[in-house]
């Protein structure tokens, strides 16, 4: 039995190492299995509660055409949603385990939107800082091992482009605005940097699982060097806006051709992971009251579902 | 989302009058749609299930699109200049035109679906009579949104005979928002007397007209629901003519926060 599963790993490593997709009904190891469960889930419960933050600020857009984009792109997030359920649902789980995981806290969300979205200029800072963090994140998925993972990355990518444009354009109005539109894009910034650049992840150094994901290419690239690439894209950005960075030790280093820039607040990050970000308690409060109040209109629909069917039968 | 430039010559022939009354009803329209729309916005992240979190989102950002064309085609029925943003962030409630039904708050599901019911089968009807005013502009919102309201319609349709004959707990949850909406669906059909001569002079529909098939649609809906339409209520009105609940006053105090709050800015 055991060469058997050696031979079964052998040539599963050989396909990845080979480029050759995964598909559902594949041979895998249980630890890629449930390391794709955990990051798929992770991933669309990420979707789901980031909806809140900026559908916080749908019913006050500033003009109806900025009011129709942003409930367009929330609504996106929510199709993300559903796109990543599914991929997860073909590796053998089912939306309502992990929803179940999501609301007693055992499955994570991305850490940025337990931050709280203040102004209009955080619909412009989610979306050209966060979005741009995500599709750094998220582009090399299009390319990662698993068939129905990359395929659902596609998508969500495209739309993602989309969202980081319409928030970069926010912050253009703004900057090009009112002097208290300028402050008011300015201080989003300050706010939202230094928690955009924890959306990577822990430095490599600390972060166990990176190695075990980059061999079975569900990563492509690390923590740290997203991070970077992250920095050197929006730096430029912020200086054509005419915002600053809340980093002075930001600089070019000419010799490594990419920007130096300060140490993240890992202490900051930790405690948000754990709980005690601003919005955490709000955040999965709301998605556990919506599933709470909504099982009776689940349930009624079940059952009228089973009625039809009765009925058809007789 | 811009609609085509408006044939001038067409808005021309209007009397002033004409075009008085035309700009009121434009505008009850859109602030309608507008106000329902925020309404449904206010689901986006908050629904029972995601697929219909997605569906209540996209039913409001078609009301939004249709809203936009029509403050636009009121704007230049005023004249005066002013833009889609002027007409909806800055008028008062009292300026407001909606009927009161679409200011009603969310509650549960069960009400939100009995307002979109209740709007739906108005909205879809009176747009497809739209389809042949002499107006052409508004013949022509209306051939974009009458596709979108069939759509609506059949959403709000379905879930109504899901939640009637679905659970017990559906079933009273629907009879309570409906014993409690139910009053102000007489208004949708109730003409003002600005609607009376726009009617007369065969700009829009003659409500009477529309009434067999709302209530024959009505009536097929709530018998598969396995619910009974109350009877003997007495109908509330006064939303088309600028009278609201209270309601409305915060809907607008968020709607218009960032308008009233920076004024004359570009967002």
């Amino acid at each position: 039995m055991e060469t058997v599963e050696i031979n079964l790993e052998e040539q599963f490593q050989a396909r990845i190492d080979a480029d050759i997709r995964i598909e559902p009904k594949d041979w895998m190891p249980d630890a890629y299995r449930k390391t794709l469960i955990r990051q798929i889930s992770q991933h669309a419960h990420s979707e789901l509660v980031g909806m809140l933050p900026e559908g916080n600020w749908i019913t006050r857009a500033p003009s109806l055409k900025r009011k129709s984009i942003l409930l367009s792109k929330v609504q996106d997030e929510a199709g993300h949603g559903l796109y990543l359920y599914s991929a997860a649902e073909t590796l053998g789980t089912t939306r309502d385990q992990m929803l179940a995981d999501l609301h007693s806290g055992k499955a994570k969300y991305s850490s940025i939107f337990n931050y709280p979205t203040l102004s209009w200029a955080d619909m412009g800072c989610v979306g050209w800082l966060v979005d741009g963090a995500a599709i750094l994140n998220q582009v090399p998925l299009c390319r990662t091992s698993y068939g129905p993972y990359a395929r659902a990355m596609v998508r969500v990518c495209k739309e993602e482009s989309f969202h980081q444009r319409q928030g970069f354009e926010i912050m253009q109005t703004l900057c090009a605005g009112a002097p208290v539109q300028k402050e008011m894009a300015q201080e989003a910034l300050n706010r939202w940097w230094w928690p955009t650049l924890m959306m990577f992840g822990p430095k490599d150094a600390d972060s166990p699982n990176t190695a075990q994901s980059m061999n079975w290419r569900i990563k492509r690239f690390t923590n740290d060097e997203l991070r970077q690439k992250f920095v050197d894209m929006m730096v430029p950005q912020a200086e054509f806006l005419g915002l600053t960075v809340p980093d002075p030790t930001v600089k070019w280093n000419e010799e490594r051709q990419a920007y130096d820039f300060g140490e993240v607040n890992w202490e900051e990050f930790w405690n948000v992971v754990k709980g005690n970000g601003m919005c955490n308690q709000d955040r999965l409060g709301a998605r556990v009251k919506a599933h709470e109040e909504g099982a009776w209109v689940r349930e009624a629909a079940l059952a009228h579902a089973k009625k039809r069917a009765q009925k058809a039968a007789a | 989302m811009q609609i085509t430039p408006s044939d001038a010559s067409a808005l021309d022939t209007y009397s002033a009058e004409v075009r008085h009354q035309l700009f009121h009803y434009v505008l009850q329209l859109a602030d309608t749609s507008l106000i329902l729309g925020h309404r449904l916005s206010e689901w986006c992240g908050h629904g029972p299930v995601l697929e219909q979190d997605l569906a209540m989102a996209n039913i409001g950002l078609d009301l939004l699109g249709e809203t936009r064309s029509l403050y636009q085609y009121a704007a230049e029925l005023e004249g005066r200049g002013q833009t889609e943003d002027d007409l909806a962030f800055l008028r008062s409630a009292t300026e407001y035109r909606n009927p009161l039904l679409v200011e009603q708050p969310n509650g549960d599901f069960a009400a939100t679906i009995t307002r979109q019911f209740l709007f739906d089968n108005f909205h879809y009807h009176c747009l497809r009579q739209l389809l042949t005013s002499p107006d052409t502009r508004l013949a022509g919102i209306a051939e974009k949104a009458v596709k979108e309201a069939a759509y609506h319609l059949k959403w709000s349709s379905e879930w109504v005979i899901r939640l009637g004959d679905g659970t017990e707990e559906s079933r009273q949850r629907l009879e309570k928002a409906l014993a409690h909406l139910w009053r102000y669906s007489g208004e949708l059909t109730t003409p003002t007397a600005n609607e009376k001569a726009l009617q007369s002079a065969g700009l829009i529909p003659d409500y009477a007209a529309l009434l067999p098939q709302m209530e024959a649609h009505l009536a097929h809906v709530f018998s598969e629901a396995t619910v009974p339409l109350p009877q003997g209520v007495f109908m509330m009105t006064g939303g088309k003519e600028g009278r609201h609940t209270e309601h409305l006053g915060y809907i607008l105090a968020e709607l218009q926060y960032m308008q009233r709050t920076y004024p004359g800015l570009t967002w």
